[in-house]
């Protein structure tokens, strides 16, 4: 990573809108994001969460707006952006019909990464993930904690400097949980690769997270490390001061400012 | 480029030969559809000194199998989009062009192959030797229809959003197709719609350059045919990059 590169942030989203017809899902987003940093986007269902993932990742044109990752900025060069990010979808995006080797030498190809370097790069992501003894298993035969180790593992093959978590652990057993966080973490500190996510168990972000940003009905509603959400909502856990300030008594009885790296 | 198109290539055979109730029904659905009508047909055909109706069917039911293999492989586009893998292709640094254009060639590969082993029993049970040449040309026409009805079911897995509903609405779409396309029935002596229907639909052209090829007797001339499915080819591969570069998944 060049010195230029590193003080450009991850990603800086500009005043981002997504309309669908008359509703506004997403409404003007402001967010920075530095590099090598876990940031968490939180919000309920519906809240504009997804659609902001699928705009970062070029699945969707914003309506107005401007997304820069990596200081390349999506609108103009989507090519070059996508070469800068993994992405891990909440839905497995794995070909079931296919072994991990196999999806893991699609990734490869799609990616253009050298034939040369194809083996030594997946014979890498297995280990680090401990999957090497599942090779040339069948993603059908795979458990969700698996699969869900596959798609992280995939995503790092053309070794992005950051990686966007959709609900990386949902529907996934504590066990599973704990050593997908883990292989995280390892992840992070071996490449320092900055992970983006959206979770709906705010214990594991609060364990994990440095920076949280909470959206509700597609505007930011409060942004900054844990412990100053937590203070600012003066509770003792991170979901209990989600919960306070998306419930609706909250939302009426004040217009909160963003609480920015407190 | 070559190994994307490839890979993508390779993902749709490996597809098609892991899933073994597939073959069997995409092998099977060919001598079903020979054996019915062939048995109810052949002698009405015998009669009309139009000579043995097996070896006039034999190409029209080639045909109908690329048809219906080419086409209804759309649902794995649609399946794909709903289940997840399509996000994985469109995500990559690659232009959606080459991502079709992959899946197509697969697709088309795999209808391809079908219609080749049909071809083949069909031979060999009619104890006939087509020459090198014979067999080339009616391999060009089965790649052409291939290719095009490859393009027409990425454009209906592209543009459509119930997986349910697909084959229902696909069968409505194939059958007149099929039976428009003088794979059942000569065109020669047809009312004036149906040749005009016919004629207007690109099968017809496949199945007539395939039964010509290997018989010797062409409805349309051959030339004409392989302008007719190459313009057909090209048009479907326009509009099939139309849907599939809208595609929000």
């Amino acid at each position: 990573m060049s010195a230029h590169s590193r003080r450009l942030p991850a990603i800086a989203v500009e005043s981002l809108v997504k309309r669908y017809g008359a509703e506004t899902v997403v409404d003007g987003l402001n967010v920075s994001i530095a590099s090598g940093e876990t940031f968490a986007f939180l919000g309920p269902n519906g809240a504009g969460k997804t659609t902001t993932i699928k705009m970062l990742t070029t699945l969707l044109p914003p309506d107005e707006g401007r997304i820069l990752l990596n200081g390349v900025d999506l609108a103009k060069d989507p090519m070059n952006a996508r070469r800068h990010f993994g992405v891990v979808f909440q839905d497995c995006t794995l070909d079931k019909t296919m072994t991990v080797h196999e999806n893991l030498w699609m990734h490869c190809a799609l990616h253009r990464i050298p034939r040369a370097q194809r083996r030594l790069r997946i014979g890498d992501v297995l280990a680090l993930f401990d999957l090497a003894d599942r090779r040339d298993s069948m993603v059908s035969a795979l458990s969700g904690g698996l699969r869900r180790r596959v798609e992280i593992a995939r995503a790092l093959l053309h070794h992005p400097a950051l990686i966007f978590l959709d609900e990386p652990t949902l529907g996934l057993d504590p066990k599973s949980r704990r050593i997908l966080w883990a292989h995280l973490q390892h992840l992070q500190k071996e490449c320092g690769t900055t992970i983006f996510l959206t979770s709906h168990y705010l214990d594991e972000v609060e364990r994990f997270a440095h920076n949280v940003a909470v959206i509700q009905k597609g505007r930011i509603i409060m942004q900054g490390t844990v412990d100053s959400i937590i203070r600012y909502a003066e509770k003792t856990t991170l979901e209990d001061s989600f919960l306070f300030l998306t419930s609706e008594e909250t939302q009426t009885k004040e217009d909160r400012a963003v609480v920015a790296g407190a | 480029m070559i190994d994307i198109l490839y890979c993508l290539w390779l993902r749709q055979i490996r597809s098609f030969l892991r899933a073994r109730g597939r073959v069997v029904s995409a092998l099977a659905q060919p001598f079903l559809f020979l054996i019915a009508l062939g048995l109810g047909f052949a002698p009405i055909f015998r009669k009309a000194g139009e000579g043995n109706y097996f070896v006039f069917l034999a190409p029209g039911v080639i045909g109908a199998g690329i048809l219906f293999n080419a086409v209804y492989s759309g649902s794995d586009l649609l399946w794909d989009r709903q289940f997840g893998f399509i996000k994985e292709t469109l995500v990559a640094p690659v232009s959606r062009v080459w991502i079709l254009l992959g899946r197509a060639l697969g697709v088309a590969s795999v209808a391809l192959i079908q219609a080749v082993l049909v071809g083949l029993l069909c031979l060999a049970a009619g104890r006939v030797l087509p020459d090198a040449g014979q067999i080339g040309l009616a391999l060009l026409f089965a790649l052409l229809i291939a290719l095009i009805f490859a393009f027409f079911g990425s454009i209906l897995g592209s543009v459509m959003s119930d997986a349910q509903s697909f084959s229902q609405i696909v069968s409505f779409i194939v059958t007149p197709l099929f039976y428009l396309s003088g794979a059942v029935f000569p065109l020669e002596g047809q009312t004036t719609l149906v040749r005009v229907l016919a004629f207007c639909n690109p099968l017809t052209y496949g199945i007539d350059g395939m039964r010509g090829a290997l018989s010797g007797r062409f409805v349309v001339a051959p030339s004409l045919s392989l302008l007719v499915l190459a313009v057909s080819a090209i048009l479907s591969a326009g509009f099939a990059q139309l849907a599939f570069s809208r595609i929000r998944p």
